[in-house]
């Protein structure tokens, strides 16, 4: 597999892929997980593509999550998505609102430690297209976390579809109380700011925020991990 | 996949669904199909999270929200709102026609065309005529 796959390279058959085609890391991304993971830019970013895919594009893995969460995520993970991507194939009517289709959800394949850490080392050298993200936007300052909060619930609706809080808040985002663990500052903030920059067609809306409402949700984003995460 | 619909919701909803399920989604109109598959695929993808698969305003989303979404199912209630403000508040957001923020502005993630599409779905839906 190595082999041919260099032989191809050689050749010119396959464009050279970002990521060192030799690893063990590379080796394990490519027999187990693009199946459901896209690790190169999909020519085909439609509506139905997205409905289409059975997990979230892995290909700029490395300007969106943090190392060490990575790795211990992929040994163990925990739900990120309380219903499941794309949440319209996971849920049903119930008897008041709408409810998770548990049926429907399988559990996440686990690494062990010495495969989840050559995953990682694969995965964070995906950094994606140059432009993908506003690199260095976001100040770092630090934000009341009562203000946060009153922004994030009330002012600008993002817990309609997110739960700041275990088993508070929406459902059809993923959880953002280990956020701040999980995702790199400047990830956060170019998310906030123009969801379908980063994923074309995501149920996420963009909303013309300014930049002091930008810098305050991702401040409150990265402090709610470090404060209220389990 | 299961679903349970609620008993004000019309076979032909049931049928919209199931044509959502199996990915055939472009497409005129027909006569009786007054909407687009593109503004069916839309609805599931970016309205359902909150006015859910029965339409009904009880999303997956709606159970710890403050303001409860409308019930797009509802014939009065919907007829009461004209074409042009539902064309604005999809577009612009609840706030832009005095309504709560917790329903979000889609002008950044679809056009115009398409949420005039969206518009008439809703129509559809609520088997409410064309508004006033
Ligand atoms: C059967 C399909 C499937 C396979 C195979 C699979 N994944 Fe996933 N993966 C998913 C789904 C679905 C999610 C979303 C889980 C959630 O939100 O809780 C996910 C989430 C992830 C995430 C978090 C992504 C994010 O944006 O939050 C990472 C990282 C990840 N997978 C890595 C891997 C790696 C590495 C492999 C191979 C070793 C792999 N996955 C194999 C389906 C899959
Ligand atoms: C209508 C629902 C909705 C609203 C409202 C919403 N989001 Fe999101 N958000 C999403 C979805 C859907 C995703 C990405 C889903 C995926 O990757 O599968 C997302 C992703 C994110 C992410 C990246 C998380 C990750 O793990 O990749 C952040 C950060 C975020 N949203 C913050 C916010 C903030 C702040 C607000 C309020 C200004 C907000 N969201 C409002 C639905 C929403
Ligand atoms: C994050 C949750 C959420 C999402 C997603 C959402 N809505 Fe709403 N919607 C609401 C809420 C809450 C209300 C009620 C606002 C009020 O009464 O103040 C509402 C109200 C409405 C109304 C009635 C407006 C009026 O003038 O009374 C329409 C029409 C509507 N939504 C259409 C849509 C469409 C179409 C979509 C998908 C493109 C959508 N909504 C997505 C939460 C949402």
């Amino acid at each position: 597999m190595k082999l041919s796959l260099l032989a191809a390279l050689a050749m010119g058959l396959v464009a050279a892929p970002a990521i060192a085609a030799d690893s063990v890391g590379a080796g394990i991304l490519k027999s187990q997980c693009i199946s459901c993971h896209a690790i190169v830019k999909p020519d085909n970013t439609s509506l139905d593509r997205l409905w289409e895919r059975k997990g979230p594009d892995l290909y700029y893995a490395g300007s969106k999550f943090n190392r060490p969460w990575l790795e211990k995520w992929l040994q163990n993970p925990v739900r990120i998505r309380p219903a499941g991507e794309l949440y319209t194939k996971h849920i049903k009517g119930g008897d008041k609102e709408d409810v998770v289709d548990e049926s429907t959800m399988a559990s996440h394949m686990k690494l062990s430690k010495a495969d989840a850490e050559a995953a990682a080392e694969a995965l964070m050298a995906l950094t994606g297209p140059a432009d993908l993200l506003s690199k260095g936007a976001f100040k770092g300052e630090k934000v009341s976390m009562s203000m946060g909060a009153m922004f994030f619930n009330k002012l600008r609706g993002c817990a309609a579809c997110h739960q700041a809080k275990p088993g508070t808040g929406g459902s059809s985002g993923p959880e953002l109380y280990t956020a701040g663990e999980r995702l790199q500052p400047d990830y956060i903030y170019s998310y906030i700011k123009n969801p379908q920059a980063i994923d074309p067609h995501i149920w996420m809306p963009t909303l013309n925020l300014a930049e002091p409402d930008l810098q305050r949700l991702t401040g409150y984003i990265l402090q709610l991990s470090a404060s209220e995460g389990k | 996949m299961k679903m349970n619909f609620g008993q004000r919701v019309p076979a032909f909803l049931q049928a919209g669904l199931l044509v959502a399920s199996s990915f055939v989604f472009s497409g005129p109109a027909s006569a009786d199909e007054p909407y687009t598959q593109g503004a069916l695929r839309n609805y599931n993808t970016y309205c359902v999270q909150c006015h859910g698969v029965n339409r009904n305003g009880r999303g997956i989303n709606s159970r710890d929200m403050s303001v409860q979404p409308r019930d797009h199912s509802d014939a009065k209630g919907m007829g009461d709102i004209p074409n042009e403000e539902i064309f604005h508040v999809i577009k612009d957001g609840g706030l832009a026609v005095n309504k709560s923020v917790l329903m979000p502005a889609w002008g950044n993630v679809m056009n115009d065309e398409e949420i005039k599409e969206l518009v008439a779905y809703l129509r559809f839906v609520c088997n409410c005529g064309s508004g006033k």
